[in-house]
């Protein structure tokens, strides 16, 4: 199909290569230019909101103090212990029910009514079981991470081409060759998808059980700066929590594009 | 429908659910645990902790926050959204910054709205609910009006449709399918945000109950407060789903149309 002649023939200035990133990087200085003036003019009152430069120097003491990087650690390993068995979880239920239609529909009214219960409300649970240790935050962040695995799952299986199951099932495929040739490639890019969204929730998780349960972390790291008065610190390790979600999904993106190279989707994306 | 479907649908909606109710309320009849106590004795406590005062003094205060606070963050995210992705420029220039706040972990606005406001009102609470809700709508709102088609806009330009209802008709409405999945996401960052909210200094509301029964160790009342907390959010998504539903007929049919040509 040759879509080129008749599209619209718009005028367009294509721009310049990497002028794009720049205004990007444009983006970023004007809201520390603005997070500096604030404060130093009186606007906002600088015990609320430091200066930017106040807050980019305590990060930068931060960051080379070897406690910050156990606590990162501390809270990595949380986050990416709960997303490995969200993982396992969601895609070993999700590609059990959604293969077997008597399970599917048996199991869907009840997923439909669990999935929207928050992983908060077992905060207390969790609190009176394992107290503020890995645990508590692992059950959150794996009751939270594999709904969303599992949902996507079940819709990559409901999507297999049914003229393609036929055609395996003409073919005495056995089921396993079934599941890793006709179900699984179909259902991948779902699965990726639900990777995707569980890394954000799971580290939404973890950070919450460490601010509200003292699970140990970068978050009950942040509770603590602000409840003893150490205004900048506390910035400063909320960019750093943030830089850390960047990271994340920076991750789950790359990981995606990788796993799925030979994906419709992402071979248009990278022509 | 044959009456015959209709009872066997009823039957797999039914079925499985009944099925763990049972073997909750049996496995835990005779249990002594003081964490997981029968759950006869959770629904028997159920009316006294809920119906007497706390359903209008906790439960709705922390619901109309939750409400408002969304509501405030779907109608600034799909504005600023509007705005930010319409024009390629403004895009380039707020992108970094906007994928930036999405990416920190909203609870972590609790201690920082916390120096501004202190913790004890409604506002900073409304206030972290909204700002932590608003970044998936404003992202997908603005990842929708680029998706836009440029051929429908055209025409709505050769047909010299007004600024205002090319806004309205053609692009909120071909953003709506992304905005409503922001929408969705931001709705799961709400109930998560409503509860931690009222863990911070000394609160009224849902999720400050819950805590407080779990410090008394009055843990059958924690239970309900779970089951709850677990009914909230069903009937939220619940709702979250039927309007859905009704705004987004549209797009159903035309994407079943497209699938079957």
């Amino acid at each position: 199909m040759s879509t080129a002649s008749i599209g619209p023939s718009r005028s367009r200035r294509l721009p310049l290569p990497g002028s794009d990133a720049l205004l990007g990087v444009l983006g970023l200085v004007t809201v520390g230019v603005v997070g500096e003036v604030l404060p130093r003019s009186g606007l906002v009152n600088p015990h609320y909101l430091p200066p930017t430069s106040q807050i980019l120097a305590r990060l930068a003491q931060i960051v080379v103090d070897p406690d910050f990087w156990t606590l990162l650690g501390l809270t990595v390993r949380g986050w990416a212990l709960g997303l490995a068995l969200a993982m396992v979880l969601g895609v070993g239920l999700g590609l059990v029910i959604g293969s077997v239609p008597f399970l599917r529909d048996a199991t869907s009214s009840t997923i439909e009514f669990l999935r929207p219960i928050p992983s908060v409300a077992l905060i207390p649970l969790v609190v009176l079981l394992f107290g503020s240790r890995l645990p508590s935050a692992l059950v959150l962040v794996v009751y939270a991470a594999t709904w969303q695995v599992l949902v996507q799952v079940l819709y990559g299986v409901a999507d297999v081409d049914p003229v393609a199951r036929d055609t395996a099932r003409s073919y005495r495929f056995s089921v396993f060759s079934t599941g890793r040739h006709v179900v699984w490639p179909t259902a991948l890019p779902y699965v990726v998808t639900g990777f995707r969204l569980a890394a954000a929730v799971a580290l939404i998780l973890e950070i919450t059980a460490e601010l509200v349960i003292g699970v140990p972390g970068l978050g009950q790291t942040i509770g603590v700066a602000q409840s003893s008065g150490a205004v900048p610190e506390t910035y400063a390790l909320v960019i750093a929590v943030g830089l850390l979600g960047v990271a994340v999904n920076l991750l789950a993106r790359a990981i995606e594009k990788r796993v799925l190279r030979w994906h419709p989707s992402v071979r248009r994306d990278a022509a | 429908m044959t009456p015959l479907t209709v009872l066997r649908r009823l039957g797999y909606a039914l079925g499985l659910p009944l099925v763990l109710v049972a073997v909750w309320w049996f496995a835990s009849a005779g249990s002594t645990s003081p964490f997981w106590p029968p759950l006869s004795t959770i629904v028997a406590k159920f009316p006294g902790t809920w119906f007497s005062g706390r359903m209008t003094e906790d439960v709705l205060p922390s619901v109309v926050r939750l409400l408002v606070g969304y509501a405030l963050a779907v109608v600034a995210g799909v504005a600023v959204g509007m705005l930010v992705g319409l024009s390629r420029r403004v895009r380039a220039f707020t992108e970094p910054t906007l994928e930036f706040f999405r990416a920190v972990p909203p609870p972590v606005l609790v201690p920082l709205i916390a120096l501004f406001l202190g913790y004890t009102g409604s506002t900073s609470k409304v206030i972290t609910i909204a700002l932590g809700c608003v970044w998936p709508v404003l992202l997908n709102t603005v990842e929708g009006v680029r998706g836009v088609d440029e051929v429908l806009l055209d025409t709505a330009r050769c047909y010299h449709l007004s600024r205002r209802s090319r806004l309205v008709h053609v692009v909120l409405r071909g953003a709506s399918p992304q905005i409503a999945a922001g929408a969705r996401q931001a709705l799961s960052i709400g109930v998560i945000l409503m509860v931690i909210s009222e863990l911070f200094g000394a609160n009224r509301g849902l999720g400050a109950s819950i805590v407080q029964f779990q410090r008394g160790f009055a843990i059958p009342e924690m239970w309900t407060g779970i089951i709850m907390l677990g009914l909230l959010g069903f009937v939220l998504s619940l709702v979250f789903r039927l309007v859905e539903h009704r705004a987004l007929a549209w797009y159903r049919g035309l994407r079943d149309a497209n699938r079957g040509a």
